[in-house]
């Protein structure tokens, strides 16, 4: 069972602590940060002073309650604006929260020693006095009270508390899968374990540091961004500034709530407001898809990718080749090569060896291979070869074809010419070709295939849609590479890889000025992690390699690459299209406000009254209405994000111009238009 | 058809027709090969290269251009202040014009350096002959100084990173020598031939047809109008400018002179596609400029020729168009088409009083001046596009969800700075010097400074600061602005600020962008030469333009209008 990943947008109690903290966050120390809501803020004060102005006895300014009206709504912009970065805020919280949860005190079974030698006393402190060095025991049914790496013994462990995967994991001493994480529980054996992080430091306190710290931190692209905001509102303060001497200059008055009304109006509130709940929720989505980014510009990076590369096994292919065919040499009868294949491969522990007693297990059942008195003769690497000496004194022998062929004519044997040629084909088909023989004599090839995950090529011509090349990584020589790549439609692939090519090739592709991803969970990957532009490496990985990343994935799921990119996207996107809503809007809130501050002096200026609004007052509040609920509604845009669509990067701007664009100028005409008829029936 | 809609459509077609092979030649000068001048100039410049010990090959980085740029700038600032107050005494006076007075020299100075051309003075009687050559000499230098900022800004985009780009020297002596020498040359001779005056004589007399005896202004004019034309300044011999006869007497120097204020700008557009290779690129910047000229072409053009109903009101003819202010030997939809083809671009020079166009054609007039950037000055048009292209990449490019990026360079936060500042410029010092005018006459409304009241007034300094602000230099006229000097100061400071701080923006943008990283581009990449992105471009200009100005458009000529 996967941990419930959608949370609906307003939970109760996420809102009544947002609630909370809209109002907190009115403090200008903290709202300074956001130059559009701080100006709004000074206009919502200002207007304050003039509701109290009027109660002193000021004629000029109009009534009390359509000033004071409009200060409350001006006061409900900044507070909707707070709420959406405290929604976005408490969610990202929330989600921390319950990872916080594992980190309760557990307690540890410290290995006591003297130096460097290990003493068999065991003794039971509390997870949180752990020291980074300092050796742990647990077994079935304990907690890991830290993070750290095995340093003896296998165990299986369940991880849902991190993952919201239920399937226990193998975790063993040595090799590439050998890191624990504080909080998840040993389901069986016993493992002796090294903690590799001081308290306060482990893997999940940085987590939920950087979960709770997102808004602390602005990116590069939301300083562009600020900067840009900031100008727009500087125009419009030069507009409303400059218009007060125009207006004494056509003898036409304009009360300062007109003025505050306008240039909140014309500012970019929209985006100004929800801008800091973008930001947040993109690292909350990339939580959401248990990816773990380090740092806010990751997952900004990650829309911008160039090159991912991915490791062949486990990404494109499904875990480990299978054999998929039996071939019989000439005069050799198919059940007896397949029996003979099956027998041969009972000693070959490796996932190749039991596929092919898998697939020889649908011809001929079980039981029949009776391997009483037999020798079994186990696979091992120097040899290549794994076989049985039966009781009858048969010899089988499987294995790589060159290993067999030695054998057969080393003892005298000829080796088939369609037996040659049958081996040429099916490595020139991506396959692996094994070679079976009975007493030294060839008698049939068997064929291994990589499996090909369903559904990769689709997720491959995406990512090309998105312009993002992908590169397989694979240990298998270039024929084979080749035939996969091209079967599963990955645009590049490096063959016979050694952890330094991933790196070169990732130097050669920034050199172009690429940027590039890649996923890794050795340590001998994480220079290439290190190099990469985006990092992602697996939670199962080492601590090297997750140090080196700038994402963790905690699905261990090499396809997450994908999943990355496009939340990278949408961040962008969502910041780009609510930017665009927002000035867009301004030509309507200029047609509604524009006629009503001139109207009454130059009843000329009527004609730019195109709306037909009720009188000068109901348009000026139908604007700043209009422009305060546009935030909340849009609240869930802005934590969902805008939908990528890969349909290549015009269409893409076409789409989204129409629709944030044109909408932008639309739609305010029909709400203003709505929001003045209901204002109309009230007075 | 009617003759006066055909002959401006011919007079459109060629210049589009003449720009493009321009727009070769101007690549080709840049880019350093050879052309058909060298033979003449080559050893000349080399000689002066030489005992000025500059070296026209060491190429500099973005900074040492500008302070290039602004040392030639202010070297010759002060050469002319020095010349037009002592002109009186000097040679080539042979009407003994009096020499400028301090105030009216730095004016004068400042608006002819800054290529705005906005003149206090009056030609016949302001500046002796010498001045006159001086103010010509300044017409080459501000049209070449923007130009070479352009080809800064061109060697910058290529598609590499680079810190050193060329050299300023080369860039301005070979947009003075290989492109606006020669053009100018040409259409000299052609109104030399049509009758302009260029000669060194002093005033004629002339016995007219009712017997009066009139004094009749001469000088080395055909030179001066030219220049004037080519190089976008707009400042006239005369100071009728181009309505005076001798400045324009005919329908074909009008069609001449026409041709020569926008060609260079247009000619740039195409000059840096053929530049960097990216014709496409060209064609989307030529899109979006042509469109939005057409866009104020079309409505001027039908407003003055359908008259002005005021006077229709009164009983007078209307038939040939709206006349008031315009000239017969020129007709109101050459006059209308005039009109924005000179504040389009910056060049400034009329040959009709803006002053008494309808108003909507006034408010299409001082848009064309408030975005300033469809075609825009010789040079620094395509550097004000360059900013709107900035904001454009930015916005869109996050729409496409990747950081923004333009031909190749990623758009960060210290451009995006640059590029704000550059664009809110230009609102702020039209909008505050509006401002700052309209409170002046709220508080002394006896001030003789507007020779109409209401908004007509209003639209009078609004279209001076524009005017000034854009680097354009014609007026409204109907402003008393010749002998107050609250509008020498506060327009000589506006066309100061607006003329060199939109020239070190964009060089600077280039500039930054050059050394940066080179992307290449992939199929996620926002492609720059697309019809989608001209239409972001286009839209960008439309909003942020319509939305700094519509407080002031509304209570000038819009208010106007809808008073009727």
């Amino acid at each position: 069972m996967k941990r419930q990943r959608k949370t609906p947008l307003f939970q109760g109690d996420l809102v009544k602590e947002a609630l909370k903290q809209s109002f907190v966050k009115l403090d200008p120390r903290i709202l300074y940060r956001n130059p559009v809501m701080f100006t709004v803020e000074i206009g919502t004060f200002i207007m304050l002073l003039v509701c109290l102005w009027i109660l002193k006895g000021d004629h000029l300014q109009g009534s009390f309650a359509y000033n004071f009206f409009i200060f409350i709504i001006l006061l409900l912009t900044v507070l909707f604006a707070n709420f959406a970065e405290a929604l976005a805020e408490a969610r990202g919280k929330a989600q921390a929260n319950s990872l916080r949860k594992t980190r309760e005190e557990t307690p540890a079974k410290l290995i006591q020693s003297f130096g460097e030698i290990m003493l068999k006393e065991i003794k039971i402190v509390s997870s949180s006095l752990l020291k980074k060095g300092d050796i742990f025991f647990c077994e079935t049914g304990d907690i890991v009270p830290a993070d750290g790496e095995i340093i003896e013994g296998i165990a299986t462990i369940d991880e849902s508390a991190i993952t919201g995967e239920s399937a226990p994991v193998i975790r063993e001493a040595g090799g590439d899968k050998s890191s624990v994480t504080g909080g998840t529980r040993v389901l069986s054996d016993k493992i002796k374990v090294k903690v590799t992080a001081k308290p306060g430091e482990s893997f999940l306190d940085k987590m939920i540091a950087m979960v709770e710290n997102a808004t602390r931190q602005k990116t590069p692209n939301e300083i562009a961004l600020t900067i840009l905001l900031a100008g727009f509102t500087l125009i419009f303060i030069i507009v409303c500034v400059t218009l007060q001497p125009f207006s004494l200059y056509a003898h036409t008055p304009i009360p300062i709530a007109a003025f505050i009304s306008l240039f909140v109006c014309l500012i970019p509130t929209t985006i100004g407001g929800l801008l800091s709940a973008i930001g947040i929720a993109g690292m909350d989505r990339a939580l959401r898809a248990n990816v773990i980014a380090k740092s806010g510009k990751a997952v900004e990076t990650a829309g911008d990718l160039d090159t991912i590369l991915l490791d062949k096994t486990g990404t494109i292919t499904i875990g480990n080749r299978k054999a998929t065919n039996f071939y019989p040499a000439a005069g050799v009868n198919e059940n007896d090569l397949i029996k003979a294949c099956a027998l041969s491969s009972l000693a070959d522990e490796t996932p190749e060896g039991k596929s092919i007693v898998e697939l020889s297990g649908k011809n001929i059942p079980i039981n029949m291979l009776s391997t009483e008195g037999a020798t079994l003769i186990k696979f091992s690497a120097e040899t290549r070869t794994s076989g049985v000496n039966l009781q009858n004194g048969i010899q089988l022998r499987k294995g790589a074809a060159d290993a067999i062929k030695r054998l057969s004519v080393d003892a005298g044997n000829p080796f088939p010419e369609e037996i040659q040629k049958k081996v040429e084909e099916i490595s020139s088909n991506g396959g692996t070709p094994l070679v079976v023989s009975e007493n030294k004599k060839i008698i049939g090839v068997i064929e291994l295939q990589d499996i090909i995950k369903p559904g990769i090529w689709e997720r491959f011509e995406r990512l090309r849609k998105m312009g993002v090349k992908t590169v397989m990584v694979t240990g298998d020589n270039p024929l084979t590479a080749k035939y996969i790549a091209e079967k599963a439609g990955v645009d590049d692939f490096i063959a016979e890889a050694k952890p330094e090519d991933k790196l070169e090739y990732i130097r050669k592709e920034q050199q172009k000025g690429k940027l590039v991803a890649m996923m890794g969970d050795g340590t001998n990957d994480a220079p290439a992690l290190a190099q990469a532009d985006v990092g992602v490496a697996m939670n199962s990985g080492t601590a090297a390699a997750k140090e080196a990343g700038n994402m963790v994935d905690l699905d261990n799921d090499p396809t997450k690459l994908i999943e990355v990119v496009e939340i990278g996207k949408q961040l962008l996107m969502t910041r780009g299209t609510l930017t665009t809503f927002s000035i867009a809007n301004d030509v309507a809130k200029y047609f509604a406000i524009v006629p009503a501050l001139f109207m009454v002096s130059i009843p000329a200026l009527a004609s730019l009254n195109i709306m037909h609004l009720y009188s000068p007052q109901s348009a000026i509040l139908s604007a700043i209405i209009f422009n305060a609920i546009i935030i909340p509604l849009l609240i869930p845009l802005a934590l969902k994000g805008v939908a990528y669509k890969p349909i290549g990067a015009s269409a893409l701007l076409r789409r989204n111009l129409s629709i944030y664009g044109l909408g932008g100028i639309i739609l305010p005409f029909i709400g203003i238009k709505l929001i003045d008829l209901i204002i109309s029936t009230i007075i | 058809m009617n003759t006066e809609i055909t002959g401006v459509i011919l007079m459109f077609i060629a210049t589009i027709a003449l720009a493009i092979p321009f727009g070769k030649y101007i690549a080709k000068v840049y880019a350093g090969e050879r052309t058909f001048l060298d033979p003449v100039f080559n050893r000349v410049e080399k000689f002066f290269f030489r005992i000025s010990r500059i070296d026209p090959n060491k190429e500099m980085n973005w900074k040492q251009h500008l302070v290039t740029l602004l040392t030639i700038n202010l070297i010759w600032f002060l050469f002319g202040m020095l010349m037009l107050m002592n002109q009186r005494w000097l040679p080539l006076n042979p009407d003994g014009n009096p020499s400028m007075t301090p105030d009216c020299a730095f004016n004068t100075t400042v608006s002819f350096v800054s290529n705005t051309n906005l003149q206090h003075y009056s030609g016949e009687t302001g500046v002796s002959y010498l001045g006159q050559l001086i103010l010509q000499l300044f017409q080459f230098i501000s049209a070449g100084t923007g130009m070479a900022a352009v080809a800064v800004v061109f060697c910058a985009l290529k598609e590499r990173t680079a810190d050193k780009l060329g050299n300023f020297y080369n860039f301005f002596i070979k947009s003075c020598t290989r492109i606006l020498l020669p053009i100018s040359f040409v259409v000299a001779i052609i109104l030399v031939f049509n009758g302009t005056p260029m000669t060194f004589k002093g005033k004629d007399t002339i016995i007219s047809l009712q017997g009066d005896t009139v004094h009749v202004s001469r000088g080395p004019a055909a030179s001066m109008i030219a220049i004037k034309q080519v190089g976008t300044n707009g400042g006239g011999f005369y100071g009728a400018n181009s309505a005076h006869p001798l400045e324009n007497p005919t329908y074909l120097t009008n069609v001449v002179e026409n041709i020569s204020i926008i060609l260079i700008s247009i000619a740039l557009v195409f000059a840096l596609g053929f530049y960097l290779k990216r014709k496409k690129l060209a064609l989307m910047i030529f899109g979006v400029m042509i469109i939005g000229v057409l866009i104020f072409l079309i409505p001027t053009i039908i407003q003055e020729m359908k008259g002005n109903s005021a006077i229709a009101k009164m009983g007078i003819d209307q038939t040939a168009g709206s006349m008031e202010g315009k000239e017969v030997r020129l007709g109101s939809a050459a006059s209308a088409y005039w009109s924005i083809i000179t504040t389009v671009t910056s060049n400034g020079s009329v040959n009709a009083m803006h002053d008494s166009f309808t108003p909507l054609s006034g408010m299409f007039i001082m848009l064309g001046m408030m975005i300033n950037s469809f075609f825009g000055g010789v040079g620094v048009g395509f550097l004000n596009f360059y900013i709107f292209i900035i904001i454009a990449v930015f916005i869109s490019g996050l729409m496409v969800g990747r950081t923004p990026e333009f031909l190749g360079k990623k758009v960060e936060a210290r451009e995006m700075k640059i590029a704000m500042i550059i664009f809110l410029l230009h609102p702020l010092l039209i909008l505050s010097g509006t401002a700052l005018s309209s409170y002046v006459i709220h508080i002394h409304p006896g001030l003789p400074w507007l020779n109409n009241p209401g908004y007509h007034g209003f639209s009078e300094m609004l279209y001076e600061y524009t005017s000034s602000s854009a680097n354009n230099g014609s007026g409204f006229e109907g402003l008393g602005d010749t002998p107050s000097v609250f509008w020498n100061i506060t327009c000589g400071f506006v066309m100061l600020v607006s003329r060199f701080l939109p020239i070190i923006g964009p060089v600077a943008i280039a500039g930054l962008l050059a050394k940066k990283k080179y992307i290449p581009e992939s199929a996620g990449t926002l492609k720059a030469d697309t019809v989608t992105f001209g239409i972001m471009v286009f839209a960008v200009i439309a909003i942020l333009v319509a939305l700094s100005f519509f407080t002031a458009l509304a209570l000038g000529p819009i208010a106007e209008y809808f008073s009727k």
